[in-house]
């Protein structure tokens, strides 16, 4: 007789749970995007930090302009790009908040570049979580600032021409360079060791603020199989070979 | 208490918000009305009231970080000059959008492009039409002296809280820069954290286990809900209309006809109906110090009383719109106005009225 359910998902035989910050909604990201699990990464970290009442999150506008919907916290949704301008707002008001932002590579590194780079060379004291899948997820797979050299997307479906399109933009690098910040990593999210390793990076970013050490920074190389057209294996397989050479993980500054 | 000072209107601006009770002000330099954060800077709030005083990247940035502050139930403004104010757009249209009260000031300059940096009114329709994308509006507050100037910051928190929406303090370059005796409020304290968790509970204060999440936000995917939201915001402009609309009338009562003007120019119409009087033309003045809500309504009821109405703006002819809206044709409304900066002298505006009713 076959096992129902039911007789599986006794309490005594559980052995993992649902993240308690998590809220019932369905995620609506596509199978196989890393979003799910950064989302869930953070909600983690914000429980066990025990931090949930002093903590402020502002979403994008991109895949994830609905993280909102997921994470029992209070939340601002920006406007494209000026995540890091409203985080400022919060956190120059409720300095005693855990402020986070959450954005996309177009977002971040495109049309809010220059509220990025200013927010980290004030070092605003505050967590900047930056997914980078080198493409527009939402809108349908146009060229983002971090597509790589070849990679199609839709408006420039011969692959990027850098001579025609410019060169992939190293957002993470360059603000590694500014003062203002204290703590610049690059992660992944596609493997248990690389969960495990975000999982600390953004357990540390949060435990920054306390310290009032300026801006951390934590880019996230990511996947987008729809955007790629790849399924979830092969998209993880692809940017292992072509996202992290140019895209290096590890920790490139911690003060 | 309170206190006479000789000042510029900008200066006055700065220090009406610290003694309001304001608790950011986020900025961007742009002539004519940088005065407004180098007063906020020299007298260093943040170690007197607590207030925060921060010069912004941009005016895209300053705005969304108005965005940030207001969303956490704190008053929030900014100010700039008009070239500033279309980089506001956006997100002033998603503060409407999220229903967040804040203040801004535009001290006008004139346009377009970057234009000039003289006094000038042709963000008239920026200004009442909402200026951003979709379907809202500000709240228009149209000062006409160094004294408004201060006045009117806590004026435009009060409505801005009480409909939660953003208001605009449309000053120009004019009464930003003259100095005038100014009356000064004394110090009010700013709202505690805890006063504000609960006078606004809206806000995102940090979620507790009493209360759902608070969500500052403009986006509904669903059509229905957001026509429903739609509805709510035009609600709000309808209520603005029958409670908040102000105005000021100089010599209306046995007016044959009406000048129409605000801010800077309703200075100079005053002169006007003077030197008209003394002509012997029955001349009046409705200056309206809500531009958004409009006083429509008594446009309309003067209509009824006068044989013609001059509207009199530093601009192409914008107000003189709502103008003949207001009347709908029961009376001639004509334009008078100067552009680029130049500002027209009560003679100008005397000999515009007369050519246009009284001659041929």
């Amino acid at each position: 007789m076959a096992l129902e359910v039911k007789d599986i998902i006794k309490p005594e035989n559980l052995v993992y749970a649902k993240t308690k910050l998590l809220t019932e909604r369905m995620l609506h990201y596509c199978p196989g995007c890393t979003h799910g699990v950064v989302n869930k990464l953070i909600a983690e970290v914000i429980d066990e930090l025990n931090i949930q009442e002093d903590t402020i999150g502002v979403t994008p506008v991109g895949c994830s302009v609905l993280l909102y919907n997921y994470i029992e916290i209070d939340w601002h949704e920006a406007a494209h790009g000026r995540a890091p301008a409203v985080g400022t707002g919060i956190k120059r008001l409720r300095p005693e908040k855990y402020v986070f932002t959450y954005q996309g590579d177009g977002d971040l590194a495109a049309i809010g570049t220059a509220e990025t780079i200013h927010a980290c060379n004030r070092g605003e004291n505050m967590l900047m979580v930056f997914i980078n899948n080198g493409i527009y997820g939402m809108t349908g797979g146009q060229m983002a600032p971090t597509t790589l050299e070849g990679m199609k997307a839709s408006t420039c479906p011969f692959g990027r021409d850098v001579e025609h399109d410019g060169n992939p933009l190293n957002m993470t690098s360059i603000v590694a360079t500014l003062p203002g910040t204290c703590y610049v990593t690059r992660q992944a999210a596609h493997t248990a060791p690389a969960v495990r390793k975000l999982k600390k990076a953004l357990r540390k970013a949060f435990e920054n603020q306390k310290d009032k050490k300026g801006t951390s920074f934590i880019e996230v190389v990511a996947t987008c199989s729809s955007g790629w057209k790849m399924n979830p294996v092969q998209s993880n397989k692809w940017m292992e070979a072509n996202m992290f050479p140019i895209y290096p993980l590890g920790d490139i500054k911690d003060v | 208490m309170s206190e006479l000072r000789l000042m510029k209107g900008n200066e006055a601006i700065a220090e009406a918000a610290i003694r309001y009770g304001v608790d950011g002000y986020f900025g961007y330099p742009i002539t004519p009305q940088s005065e407004v954060m180098e007063t906020l800077m020299d007298l260093r709030p943040w170690e007197s009231t607590g207030m925060v005083v921060l010069q912004a990247e941009s005016e895209i940035a300053s705005i969304n970080m108005m965005y940030g502050g207001a969303g956490c139930g704190k008053k929030v403004m900014t100010s700039s000059s008009s070239p500033g104010i279309s980089l506001m757009q956006e997100g002033l249209s998603y503060l409407a959008g999220a229903e967040l009260p804040c203040v801004v000031v535009n001290v006008v300059r004139g346009g377009p492009g970057l234009g000039t940096i003289q006094p000038a009114q042709s963000d008239y329709a920026q200004a009442v039409n909402g200026g951003g994308h979709g379907d809202y509006n500000l709240i228009v507050l149209a000062p006409s002296s160094v004294q408004e100037m201060a006045d009117f910051v806590e004026l435009a928190f009060e409505l801005a809280f009480k409909y939660r929406n953003p208001a605009m303090i449309l000053s120009d370059g004019m009464i930003g820069q003259m100095m005038e005796k100014v009356e000064l409020k004394p110090q009010k304290t700013r709202m505690s954290n805890e006063e504000i968790a609960e006078k606004y509970p809206w806000a995102t204060t940090g979620k507790p286990s009493s209360r759902e999440r608070n969500i500052i936000t403009s986006v509904e995917l669903d059509p229905y809900a957001f026509e429903r939201f739609n509805n709510k915001v035009q609600a709000k402009y309808k209520q603005m209309h029958k409670e908040d609309v102000r105005f000021e009338q100089f010599q209306c009562e046995d007016a044959e006809y009406l000048l129409v003007a605000y801010g800077s120019s309703a200075r100079i119409c005053q002169k006007s109906v003077q030197l008209l009087r003394e002509k012997g033309i029955k001349a009046g003045l409705l200056r309206p110090i809500t531009l958004f809500p409009f006083p429509g309504v008594e446009l309309e009821k003067l209509a009824g009383q006068v044989k013609g109405m001059l509207a009199v703006e530093l601009s192409a002819g914008q107000l003189v719109r709502d103008v003949r809206l207001a009347v709908n044709g029961k009376v001639p409304v004509e334009h008078f106005g100067r552009m680029g900066g130049v500002i027209h002298s009560p003679e100008e505006v005397v000999e515009a009225l007369e050519k246009n009713f009284l001659k041929g």
